[in-house]
């Protein structure tokens, strides 16, 4: 009972704990957007292009949180405008400017590599050193962003199944996306220092994965994509602790240890179902394939 | 501001970037007709409804919708589209009813549940195209024929005065594509301007009272029974094409150039040839 406790007796994993169980939630929420739009490689490609903002912040002596954070804004924009250009694409656009502001701060980073340690924590996160600032601005974020959600959730459904029908219909198409794009670059400059920008893509991706196995619906795909988020946040933190292992690390692995247990589980109940007598008409596909084939028609997209 | 004209292109040339996909488009669809554009794949038929739906950008021309001008950006009001559904991703975790009720979101409040009024009208639509009951399924879950009708139903459900249609008859089996036309007929009847893109010549034939040949702008336009001669189809699909017409009720069966005759000739009674309103 002791070892359970123990980690709460220290005020830093206490904001540990409740920085990555936020972060993990509000990730969860972005990353249903990004995973139905088939932009699941945007989380890894815009965390780097952050990193790149953080460093040249650094260097001219802004603010982390707003030079990296209007970093990866235009980061987002420039994603948005450019894969709309035919003949380029999402992934192309994502591989170009993402990597180039990533090169840019490595860039920086080897002409002065005076300060190169303290880039550690943004790269590979590091939630042992989370402030009360930290914490507030994580938790702005994500009340922002979940009003935005709440407020927008039906211009956000119809403008991701189908943007350009969406404008058709009268959805402010362009604004949306302007706002998404700050949300999910908010959302990865708040996780940088949690997670780390070589991890957060799994944040953002593994969760509505995960989620998307178990309902065909959108709204409770939100709802488990949250919850399966946080709890991967928060859980993952206590293992951090236990094991004695990297906190963005234990919260990546355990998100994808959850995601194999409910791709097991679904699968056997999808196989139990097809042998029950009376089943002769083939079901739809299970969720389980249809979201693993989603995944690598995706990868083939971008590759 | 209601125009005896629903629809009008004036020498509409479009595209996305580099040599515009169609060129030249005049056209001028009063209201409460019911039109078919044929043509071949490639030829513009679906970049005509995106121009009059203000999301092909325009090189040169003039599109309106009930006298208004809409531009690239800048979509008509009061118009219903339904999409060739091979572009739909079925694997979305959307319901029937969520389809249907995007269709209302200009009358819908900010929340981001549906109100009474907005379950009702959807149940309606849904009740209109024989889907009642199918509102909580998954999209994926339907018929092929069902799946084109909830995106009918889409388009419907915020009261359109004017109905754009892109191969709303592809991948269907022929009772189902009957099923469809009826429909359509149907709500022409009820005074909505309706455009569809088709490949079904004999459908179009048989159903449709208009028809406007494209390839890469318009060929020739007018009733079946004008339009629908050797040389105008073969014009406008670069091929030869037979055209058999029935002399005692003025039936039209189309077919490709070659080999088709004896099975023309025996399905000939069943295409009637439909009167221009």
């Amino acid at each position: 009972m002791d070892t359970l406790r123990e980690p709460f007796a220290y005020e830093f994993f206490r904001h540990g704990l409740l920085a990555a169980t936020m972060i993990g939630a509000l990730c969860g929420l972005m990353g249903v957007y990004i995973v139905l739009r088939k932009m699941s490689y945007i989380g890894h490609g815009l965390s780097h292009s952050v990193f790149g903002g953080a460093v040249v912040s650094y260097l001219l002596g802004w603010n982390f949180y707003l030079g990296a954070g209007a970093w990866g804004f235009l980061s987002a924009l420039l994603i948005n405008a450019t894969g709309r250009r035919r003949g380029i694409g999402a992934d192309a656009a994502i591989g170009i400017i993402t990597t180039a502001s990533f090169a840019l701060g490595v860039a920086v980073i080897s002409k002065t590599r005076s300060f190169s340690r303290d880039f550690e924590a943004a790269l590979f996160g590091n939630i042992l050193g989370v402030t009360p600032q930290d914490l507030w601005v994580i938790g702005a974020v994500g009340a922002v962003v979940a009003s935005a959600v709440f407020l927008g959730y039906k211009q956000l459904l119809f403008s991701t199944f189908d943007p350009e029908l969406a404008r058709v219909y009268g959805v402010a198409t362009g604004r949306v996306e302007t706002g998404f794009a700050l949300a999910l670059a908010a959302t990865v400059v708040a996780s940088l220092n949690v997670v780390g920008a070589t991890l957060i893509a799994a944040a953002i991706v593994i969760p509505p994965t995960t989620a998307r196995l178990l309902t065909d619906s959108f709204g409770r795909l939100l709802a488990l994509s949250v919850l399966l988020g946080a709890w991967c946040g928060g859980v993952g933190m206590l293992f951090s602790f236990w094991f004695d292992i990297a906190s963005g690390a234990a919260i990546v692995l355990l998100a994808t240890a959850t995601f194999a247990a409910v791709y097991a589980a679904t699968a056997a109940r999808q196989r139990l179902r097809l042998r029950q007598p009376g089943s002769a008409v083939p079901a739809p596909a299970p969720a389980a394939g249809r979201a693993l084939a989603a995944a690598v028609t995706s990868d083939q997209e971008r590759a | 501001m209601t125009t005896p004209f629903a629809i009008r292109l004036h020498d509409l040339a479009g595209g996305y970037g580099g040599a515009p996909v169609v060129r030249g488009v005049s056209l001028a669809v009063p209201a409460g007709r019911f039109v078919g554009l044929v043509g071949p794949s490639g030829a513009g038929k679906t970049s005509i409804l995106k121009a009059i739906l203000g999301v092909l950008p325009h090189v040169s021309g003039a599109v309106e919708v009930d006298g208004r001008a809409v531009t690239a950006g800048a979509p008509p009001a009061a118009v219903g589209y339904v999409p060739q559904t091979e572009l739909v991703d079925w694997s979305f975790p959307v319901t029937v009813d969520q389809v249907v009720l995007m269709g209302r979101i200009q009358a819908m409040g900010r929340l981001p549940w549906a109100s009474r009024e907005d379950k009702r009208e959807v149940a309606a639509a849904l009740e209109k195209l024989g889907l009642g009951g199918l509102g909580g399924r998954h999209i994926r879950e339907l018929s092929g024929g069902q799946q084109q009708r909830v995106f009918l139903a889409r388009a419907l459900v915020g009261k359109p005065r004017v109905l754009l249609l892109d191969e709303p008859t592809a991948s269907v089996d022929p009772k189902t594509r009957d099923d469809i036309l009826h429909l359509l007929v149907g709500l022409h009847d009820e005074g909505v301007t309706t455009v569809m893109t088709t490949h079904e010549l004999n459908a179009v034939a048989a159903h449709l009272p208009w028809v406007v040949c494209v390839n890469n702008g318009v060929v020739a336009q007018g009733p079946p029974a004008d339009v629908f001669t050797e040389p105008i189809l073969s014009r406008t699909f670069g091929a030869p094409m037979r055209v058999l017409r029935d002399a005692e009720t003025g039936g039209i069966l189309v077919a490709e150039g070659h080999g088709h005759g004896p099975v023309a000739t025996r399905r000939l009674a069943a295409v009637p040839a439909v009167a221009a309103d």
